[in-house]
């Protein structure tokens, strides 16, 4: 039994609202019950410089609230940059400079005085490579971020439950919670990742090509987990696979570099993208004459 | 059909090396065993020299304290009395202060580097950190004798007098100068570079993908360290404060000018009578008579094991660290 | 296509953050004052500590107020590093100061020139020198490198080229050797050479314990440099039909020379102040003695030793002057193996 059953998400679902009301108890910036979709989620000419290397030029994108939005686009043209300025983990990179607004619930995530902790709440990540603390359990990887922020949840097992649940795991783990991750095959601790991710409970969820380095099963579970994901919050996922941004995301944005700074040439819904791309290179691109 | 498919047994690759690479194989192998050479004689000369009198003393010789020999006119030895245990106790404590001191400071100036220190800043504090570890001990011991010892003597009272009552900072009779509390600080001073650069490298290998997660799950800096720099590093700071401590137990001039020797087993930190094996040598090696420099030899042999099994074991967990470390 | 955006860093330190720092800095030193004021505390050590408080006090409650519990802890954690760091360089600096404070007055032209054959350490400053302390260290060290740069290199090659079977015990003796006391070392030759066969204090004795201590750091250093040099160039040179011998020769020891004179210095770097065998072995004279093989050597840590022992203000200027000298040289040693190492690293 690998599907999450149609009761066992309407439970799921119905739990949410009173742990929620404890996390927002708890000096959470979360304001908004989940079942309001996410969040409008929004970039104003974003650029971004590493050194003097220009490598993103003036995106402007806005992402509906509870949506799937694929980034597709040939390596090096920007993608992973942009995801990592909206929650500010491109910072982190020695020389690293940017331009522009990203627009969370219409503030500006990178405004002076902005608690930058705060921001990564709200906006949480997966990354490439899974990567759950090797020093943690399985249930203390899924919690970890509870702990980090220091947050208070009324109901740990409640919380573990429904985001290993949500993030499709439970069945598999729920017997083995305080063993440690490293015993989880790369789907499963890509999906640990992603319970990981949403234990804080943040509105958006930045996906950097989650399934590029899982086999095909596992990619298809992470699918799922995504369209399921979707309903309650807005979804970003960078993917160097053009059938997978045609199975998951409603929208889709394409990037190219022309051998400058990335940039974004087109973004509509995913099906007209893939059938009547407006930009010539879209064209080429989807098509697979090059990238 | 399982007879169809024959695994054929992999074939032994040989290569018949040329002259010239034979001998030179053998220069170099011959070389790279030079330090097995010098380790084992060092223990059997030493041994050798030491045998007469570890056999007269037999276990005494680390369990008993008095250190006495008496000679006749001529030289002879009419009795002797050799026991080397407040000189090892001493030799511990010193050591396990200068340890204490010096690990938390070397764990917080190694985070500071790595993860605190802008770029130019971490380059020069870098360079400073390595070229103190190359800094000679005279000079420590020098600078600990002139400048620190009178401020550490006052640290010293004041610790007696607010936390005299545990044991370990019992000072009776009331004597601070030349304490293991003050070698210990100039130890710890002299091995905050090793266990600083230590630790340096093992959270410089903490894994960048752990840091970044947690850095996305809303960590504050020090939360991440604590989730992931820390766990990871942990076992290997250990291994760097075992070899600093390796390191303390071993040194002798800057332990010399600055500690008070006495032979009687003192456990209390702070008072003025302490021990050192290394010290114990320089001290007695003047005047000694051969069959006293007998005695001194055994004294290194126990020094020289000693030290072998800290920094062994350093290096052992050391090692394992860097290997698990993903 | 016209772009107007310039790089801006968001997220880096605003001039009114810096304001803001500082404040809580001068906040932090008038509160250290007014309490060491009011309390009965007095000394340095009071204000340091206070002050360290009141600081990592001021950033915590101030972060706890904007940001929350977790920032605050981490504020207070930022402050605990830092001392850590301040507290590592600080007694260098110390060092440092009190070494120049006190060794330049003893400094003077022609003590590089004079030994002290004609002096005591408690005669004025300006007779005798350290000529013959110079002249002895050198000629220790130069024994030394002939002896241990050769162990050294093929102890690293062993572990890097040959990489045989014992390649895993040796890399760990080389540690365990690089741990040894010096005064073991000292012992060891006093038992092995010195008492049975040489019978007298010499320069070579001491050589023998130094090139002890410094065969660790060469191979060591070695090794690691060894192991940059990339695998296809061995590879090339075999590949051309050399043998292993010119390979290396030819190829990988050239390709690694700066590197490796980067451990050499550093071998002297660490050999240079070693005092203890020194005391032991060389019995340290007073006159220069151009003979390594041959009576007593002088040296600087003896000099600096037997003047700081001789106890008169004289002859402490006489050591500081000393260290002075011994400090000097070790910077010298220590700035070159960097630039060395550098150079390494640019090419």
């Amino acid at each position: 039994m690998i599907q999450t059953p149609e009761s066992e998400k309407e439970m799921t679902s119905s739990a949410q609202p009173s742990s929620l009301a404890s996390v927002a108890n708890a000096k959470s910036p979360r304001t908004q019950p989940t079942k309001a979709t996410g969040t409008g989620l929004e970039t104003r000419g974003i650029h971004a410089w590493f050194g003097k290397n220009h490598v993103l030029s003036n995106v402007n994108l806005e992402f509906a609230a509870g949506s799937v939005t694929a980034l597709i686009g040939p390596s090096g043209c920007g993608k992973s940059t942009f995801i990592r300025t909206i929650n500010r983990m491109h910072e982190f990179i020695p020389g690293a400079a940017m331009a522009g607004e990203v627009l969370l619930d219409g503030k500006d995530v990178y405004a002076p005085g902005v608690d930058v902790t705060k921001i990564r709440l709200q906006i949480g990540m997966v990354f490439q490579k899974p990567n759950p603390f090797p020093s943690m359990t399985i249930g203390e990887n899924v919690l970890s971020g509870i702990k980090l922020a220091q947050l208070k949840v009324d109901n740990k097992d409640e919380l573990l439950e429904e985001c290993l649940v949500r993030a499709g795991l439970w069945n598999e783990v729920k017997d083995r919670l305080n063993t440690h991750g490293g015993s989880l095959s790369g789907g499963q601790q890509q999906r640990l990742c992603i319970a990981r991710a949403l234990a804080v409970r943040p509105q958006v969820l930045l996906m950097d090509e989650p399934c590029s380095a899982l086999d095909p099963g596992s990619t298809l579970r992470i699918e799922e987990t995504i369209r399921e994901l979707s309903d309650t919050m807005t979804i970003v996922i960078v993917t160097h696979n053009m059938q997978q941004a045609a199975r998951v995301s409603d929208y889709t944005a394409f990037f190219l570099s022309d051998g400058g700074p990335g940039e974004m040439i087109e973004v509509s819904r995913t099906s007209e993208i893939f059938s009547q791309p407006k930009d010539q290179r879209t064209e080429n691109y989807v098509t697979g004459r090059f990238g | 059909m399982s007879n169809a498919t024959l695994v054929p047994e992999a074939r032994k690759i040989s290569t018949e090396p040329r002259r010239s690479d034979k001998v030179f194989r053998g220069i170099v192998t011959t070389g790279g065993l030079s330090s097995l050479v010098i380790l084992g004689l060092i223990a059997l000369f030493l041994a050798y020299r030491g045998y007469e009198v570890l056999q007269q003393e037999g276990l005494g010789f680390i369990t008993k304290a008095e250190w006495a020999i008496t000679t006749d006119d001529a030289g002879n030895v009419l009795e002797s009395h050799f026991g080397l245990s407040a000189m090892l106790v001493g030799t511990i404590l010193c050591s396990l202060v200068a340890v204490v001191i010096a690990l938390p400071i070397s764990v917080f100036s190694a985070l500071f580097l790595n993860f605190y220190a802008p770029n130019w800043m971490k380059k020069i504090l870098i360079a400073i950190v390595d070229m103190m570890a190359a800094f000679p001990s005279i000079l420590f011991g020098i600078w600990g004798f002139l400048v620190l010892m009178p401020s550490v003597e006052y640290w010293g009272k004041l610790i007696n007098k607010y936390l005299g009552w545990i044991p370990l900072f019992e000072v009776k009779p009331y004597f601070f100068t030349r304490s293991p509390f003050v070698a210990g600080v100039v130890l710890a001073i002299m091995i905050i570079p090793i266990i600083t650069s230590v630790s340096r490298e093992i959270f410089a290998q903490a894994p960048l993908d752990r840091i970044q997660a947690a850095f996305a799950l809303g960590a504050t800096r020090w939360a991440m360290i604590k989730a992931v720099v820390i766990p990871h590093g942990r076992s290997g700071v250990i291994g760097g404060a075992m070899l600093g401590l390796g390191r303390a137990m071993g040194e002798t001039v800057a332990v010399y000018t600055v500690l008070n020797i006495v032979f009687q087993i003192n456990w209390h930190v702070l008072l003025g009578a302490g021990g050192n094996v290394a010290s114990l040598i320089i001290l007695k090696f003047g005047e000694a008579s051969p069959y006293e420099i007998k005695a001194l030899m055994a004294a290194g042999l126990i020094l020289f094991l000693l030290t072998l099994v800290v920094n062994a074991l350093a290096n052992v967990i050391v090692k394992s660290t860097g290997k698990s470390g993903r | 296509m016209t772009t107007t955006a310039a790089p801006t860093k968001p997220w880096a330190k605003s001039p009114r953050d810096r304001i803001r720092d500082f404040a809580f800095a001068i906040l932090a030193i008038a509160f250290s004052y007014a309490f060491v004021g009011v309390t009965a505390m007095k000394g340095k050590l009071a204000y340091a500590a206070i002050l360290i408080i009141a600081y990592a006090l001021i950033t915590g409650v101030f972060a706890f107020v904007t940001r929350g519990g977790p920032a605050a802890k981490d504020a207070v954690i930022k402050s605990c590093v830092a001392i850590g760091a301040i507290l590592t360089v600080l007694p260098i600096a110390s060092i440092i100061f009190t070494v120049l404070k006190n060794g330049l007055p003893g400094i003077h032209l022609s003590m590089f020139t004079t030994d002290m054959s004609m002096a005591t350490p408690t005669d004025p400053i300006a007779t005798g020198g350290l000529l013959h302390a110079i002249t002895g260290t050198l000629t220790m060290v130069l024994l030394a490198l002939i002896m241990s740069v050769p162990i050294g290199i093929l102890t690293a090659l062993y572990l890097t080229e040959i990489s045989g079977k014992f390649a895993g015990p040796i890399r760990f003796l080389v540690q365990a050797m690089s741990g040894v006391p010096s005064i073991v070392a000292g012992l060891f030759i006093l038992s092995a050479v010195l008492y049975p066969i040489t019978k007298a204090y010499s320069g070579l004795m001491g050589a023998l314990a130094l090139t002890i201590l410094m065969i660790p750091t060469i191979a060591r250093t070695s090794e690691e440099v060894l192991r940059l040099i990339p695998n296809d160039l061995r590879e090339a040179g075999t590949a051309l039909g050399g043998t292993q011998w010119r390979t290396v020769a030819m190829i990988v020891l050239p390709a690694a020379r700066s590197g490796l004179m980067t451990a050499v210095i550093l071998g002297i770097a660490r050999i240079a102040g070693e005092t203890a065998p020194i005391l032991l072995l060389t019995g340290g004279g007073d006159k220069i003695n151009p003979n390594a093989f041959n009576g007593p050597m002088g040296s600087l840590p003896y000099y600096i030793w037997k003047s700081f022992n001789a106890g008169s203000p004289e002859a402490l200027t006489r050591a500081w002057a000393g260290l002075l000298v011994l400090m000097v040289l070790i910077l010298i040693l220590f700035t070159a193996a960097r630039a060395l190492s550098t150079r390494k690293v640019s090419k």
